[in-house]
């Protein structure tokens, strides 16, 4: 059962300058996998063609058997698609209470305030103080906005860009344990992570995109002492790829 | 001083209020100066003006003038049809060429120019088909009556201020209590991530346009019904729509509505000390301080 499938993706900003230059790999449902790399390799570019943020140029995106490629952001939503972006990821002039309202927009008229219930259910921080601005929370509690607005929308695949960057190590372990339960539900999980070592509990798989080419593919344990991810990054290893 | 000036400022404040609520809608969704939104104005007056005509020509007893107003049941009517048409230009002008030039990334200095260029052709095609001779909705003349402290207003004046602070409390209760309201508020802070949250941007930009260019129609046809309908009268109010907007805050509705309001009032007294010949310079000072001393306006966030 595959969630999502890239299939020679190509993307990027410019169709002659290609970012992301032919990715393919296939995640299957309930699966938890990181994609690492070195800064500027093309992560970010990677998931936000996926996501419908960045144009594709070529090959193809499939989700739960359906092809997306290059569909707008908002129907993919509509589609399963849960997209947590690195930075600027909620509606800081917004209150708290209306960045999860404008998601349940997509539920069933009798489904919305049941579904907001349950997401400030699960993350306790901002359920003390709704009607709040978002913009005021602390940049882990962002993280945890961000997440549940994603969730509300039960999506199939739940693709986060570095949701740890720029947290405390405790606010990591934090955000770590929320997606681990998430995990734990049956979402599918793509994460972008630089961090390894908080990657390592909670996925199985991880995939290193060097220079907008996967440079690798295997289970997240084999990177844990760092020496094949720094050969990986310095590009010594990427003929050793396994699909 | 003469209190007149009190009358006169709300009355042409409520026209450039209601006018400079589409212009800062669409500069905080679209993020562009539209310098084809005066033209709307006065889009919005000729084509009221000729469904008025139609309905004329339909049921003579329309134009009558129903008191104590200067006209009759045709011009309400007419305006229905008038905010249609000019929604219609609107979202039309959109399809061809700003939703081209959006979709295609361009600078939003191209879209402004782009809009300039637009603004010019809108003003001499009204030129071309209306001729530059000024029109009137009605040939009916009203008395101004006593309101007591030295202040007079017609009829239809006041029946202009009161229609004003309706219509912008009601759009403003929409767009700060509905989901649209909610999803044009997210557009204007961060389109790509309304995209990420399940909102279709599009629905929005349309939005946009029709509350723009439906206030539009209907400040238009006020400035018309008050003064007098002209090709070039959207053109000549760019000025204070832009200081109004700014002045309140660029995103605000009741920001752009009292603006307009300040920047009426301020007209009418300072026409009174340095004469008539002045009243659009006075616009262009109020700008100019606005953007100097508090660029954020009265109602913006700081950096929007
Ligand atoms: N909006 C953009 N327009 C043009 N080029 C961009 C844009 N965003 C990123 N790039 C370029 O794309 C390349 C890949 O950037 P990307 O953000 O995908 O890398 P990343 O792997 O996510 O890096 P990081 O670990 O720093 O987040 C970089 O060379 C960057 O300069
Ligand atoms: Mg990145």
């Amino acid at each position: 059962m595959t969630a999502l499938v890239l299939d020679d993706l190509r993307a990027g900003y410019d169709r002659d300058l290609p970012i992301v230059k032919g990715v393919s790999f296939t995640v299957t449902k309930g699966e938890a996998v990181c994609i690492l790399g070195p800064n500027g390799a093309g992560k970010s570019t990677m998931i936000k063609a996926v996501a419908g943020l960045v144009p594709c140029f070529g090959g193809r995106v499939q989700l739960d058997g359906r092809e997306i490629t290059g569909l707008p952001s908002h129907e993919l939503v509509r589609k399963g698609m849960g997209f947590v972006p690195q930075t600027e990821n909620i509606f800081t002039r917004l209150s708290i209470l209306e960045n999860l309202q404008i998601a349940a927009q997509l539920l069933p008229r009798q489904d919305r305030a049941r579904r907001i219930e349950a997401m400030l259910a699960m993350f306790p921080d901002l359920s003390s103080r709704p009607r709040e601005l978002a913009g005021a929370l602390s940049g882990g509690q962002r993280q945890m906005l961000a997440a549940a607005r994603a969730l509300l929308n039960e999506p199939q695949v739940l693709m986060l860009d570095e949701p740890s960057a720029g947290l405390s190590p405790k606010l990591v372990g934090q955000v770590f344990d929320t997606l681990r339960r998430i995990s734990d539900t049956g979402v599918t999980l793509l994460l972008v992570e630089q961090n390894v070592r908080a990657a390592l509990g909670l996925t199985d798989r991880a995939l290193v995109l060097v220079d907008g080419q996967l440079a690798h593919d295997g289970p997240t344990v084999d990177l844990h002492d760092g020496k094949l991810l720094g050969e990986l990054f310095l590009g010594h290893r990427a003929a050793e790829t396994r699909a | 001083m003469n209190p007149q000036a009190i009358i006169d400022g709300l009355v042409s404040g409520s026209t450039i209020g209601l006018g400079a609520i589409g212009l800062t809608l669409t500069y905080s969704i679209l993020r562009f100066a539209n310098f084809t939104h005066g033209d709307f104005l006065a889009w919005g007056a000729y084509l009221t003006l000729t469904v008025a005509g139609v309905l004329g020509g339909l049921a003579a007893g329309l134009g009558a003038p129903v008191y104590p107003f200067s006209f009759g049941w045709g011009l309400p009517l007419a305006i229905l049809g008038g905010v249609v048409l000019t929604v219609a230009l609107a979202l039309g002008l959109d399809r061809i060429l700003f939703g081209r030039l959006r979709a295609r990334g361009a600078d939003t200095i191209i879209i402004v120019m782009a809009s300039f260029g637009a603004s010019m052709a809108l003003r001499s095609l009204l030129e071309f088909i209306f001729t530059a001779k000024p029109a009137y909705f009605t040939k009916a003349l009203q008395i101004a009556k006593p309101l007591g402290l030295g202040m007079r207003a017609t009829p239809d004046q006041l029946l202009v201020i009161g229609l004003t602070l309706v219509l912008v409390l009601a759009l403003h209760l929409v767009v700060t209590h509905s989901a649209t309201g909610r999803a044009m508020r997210a557009v204007s802070e961060n389109p790509g991530l309304a995209g990420v949250y399940g909102i279709d941007v599009g629905k929005v930009v349309r939005v946009t346009w029709i509350i723009g260019a439906g206030m539009a129609c209907i400040a238009g046809v006020m400035a018309g019904l008050l003064v007098q309908i002209r090709p070039y009268m959207g053109f000549d109010l760019l000025l204070p729509l832009f200081a109004a907007a700014i002045l309140g805050g660029i995103g605000s509705i009741p920001g752009a509505m009292l603006g307009g309001l300040i920047i009426g009032l301020v007209e009418a007294f300072a026409v009174q000390i340095v004469g008539a010949e002045w009243r659009a310079a006075i616009s262009f000072v109020i700008l100019v301080l606005v953007l100097m001393l508090r660029p954020q306006g009265i109602f913006g966030q700081r950096g929007a």
